[in-house]
This record gives C-alpha cells, structure tokens and sequence, in this order.
C-alpha cells in the first residue's frame, strides 16, 4: 500500500481536513472503530498544536511495515508525521509533563497523543522548528 | 457551519450531525447559550451519538457549554457519547468528571426532569 496522504495546516480548516485524511486511511489499513478514534483524535491534536503554535506546517500521513525481528512478529500499521517550522520547543520534557499547557487547553496535548498511539517520538529545535512522529500498529 | 438548537416545553434539543471544528463548536457555544436566555429553558440535552472524534479543544469547549448553562441556571446533560469516543476521552487523560451524561436523549431528558424536580 503506498497511499501516503499529504495535509498542509495553516487553518482550523486544515486540522478538520488532516482528521477526515487520517481515519479515512486508518479505515484503509484495517483499523477498528476504536484506533481510528485515537488515530484521529492523535491526528486532531498534533495538527491544531501546528496550528496555535507554528501558525503553517503539515501532517504526513503513510502505512507502515515492519519486518518480523526475534523479538516481534510482523506487523502493520500508520505512521503520522506532523512537522513544522515555528519557535521550537525550549524545555521538551516540559510540554511532555501531564498538566502542562500553554494554550489553555485541557492539558491532554502531547502526552495524550503519546497514550493513544504505540510509538512517539519528538525533535524540536528552537528557533528552527519541531517534528513528530507517532505510530499506531495494527492489533 | 450552525448546529440546530431545537426548543421542547422548558428545554432544548440538540443533535449535533456535524464534524465538529473549532469555530463551529464555538459558534454553537455561544448561540446555546442566547438560546437559552431568549427561551427561558430550565433544561438541554445535547446529543453527540453522531460525534465520532471529540478532542481535548472540543471537550473543554463542550465541558464550558455545561459551565455557562448552569450559570445562567440551565441543566445541561450530554448524551449517547460512543465507546470509541469515551475510550478515547479517558486514554487522553480527559475525564470530564464534572458533566451528567447519559446513554441517550431519552435517558438524557428523564435525568433532566429527576434534576430539575430536586
């Protein structure tokens, strides 16, 4: 499957339309009702922290494979990029604290994304711009 | 986008039937709470059985709907929230532990005419 979906963010409208894009893929890959609701939700959350903080940047959305290893069977699933070029987080295992919100939120952010998906991983460069990959593999 | 604010006797009606983005959410903050004011209603159910995303901007939005209602002196109960969806919410670290819900508009409006009868 190689049906990658590409979402630029620079509105409200961009989070709806990465959303739509990613739990129509997640439908595609074989997701249950459940993950597509984390799926999209995870999506929703990284997509509107572009939004607020970096103002432009966009959601990767693509199907991914891993091959069996010793300690794990293979396994399919998607991998969300979200990635922009705004200010960079100064302090990352602050923002990755539960609570922590700078926006007025509930504070789910970050670690909320990180709770519903199986792998997260996060670079940010001040001034340059931040990335986030999470992944969610099928059950 | 505006989502339908149906009045019945005291209360109000609601079914949200759309995908919710921000500035309709927002929209429909404030419109509820007009409506309210300009009906007098003692009660509202809002019903999100075809809500399949709610995220944590969403939620709060949606938990401050039930703030403001009450402090105008409306009842607010939320309804037929789905399982992929409560799942969802709690994984998050959402709880929104402070709003009566229940399984759907019908047990929402009972749970509204127990509460207003107390």
């Amino acid at each position: 499957m190689s049906i990658q979906s590409n979402v630029e963010v620079r509105t409200e409208w961009g989070i709806v339309s990465a959303r739509q894009a990613g739990r129509s893929l997640a439908k595609k890959i074989g997701f249950e009702s459940v993950d597509q609701s984390r799926i999209t939700t995870a999506i929703s959350e990284l997509a509107r922290n572009i939004y607020l903080y970096a103002g432009i940047g966009e959601i990767i959305m693509e199907p991914v494979e891993q091959e069996a290893t010793p300690s794990s069977p293979y396994r399919r699933g998607i991998r969300i990029i979200a990635r922009d070029k705004g200010p960079g987080i100064h302090n990352i295992r602050e923002v990755m604290e539960d609570g922590f919100t700078t926006s007025g939120g509930l504070g789910a952010g970050l670690p909320g994304v990180k709770r519903l998906m199986d792998e997260f991983e996060i670079e940010s460069t001040v001034g340059e711009g931040t990335e986030v990959r999470v992944i969610k593999w099928l059950r | 986008m505006r989502i339908p604010i149906l009045k019945l006797y005291d209360y109000l009606l609601v079914s949200v039937q759309v995908e919710l983005d921000d500035q309709t959410v927002l929209q429909f903050q404030e419109d509820l709470l007009k409506k309210i004011h300009q009906e007098g209603s003692s009660g509202v159910v809002i019903d999100l059985t075809s809500v399949e995303m709610i995220d944590s901007y969403i939620a709060k939005v949606l938990g401050e709907v039930v703030d403001m209602s009450n402090l105008m002196g409306a009842k607010v109960v939320l309804t037929g929230i789905q399982p992929a969806v409560a799942i969802t919410l709690v994984n998050m670290g959402i709880m929104l532990d402070e709003v009566p819900t229940a399984l759907d508009l019908e047990q929402g409006l009972e749970k509204l005419q127990l509460e207003l009868e107390e």
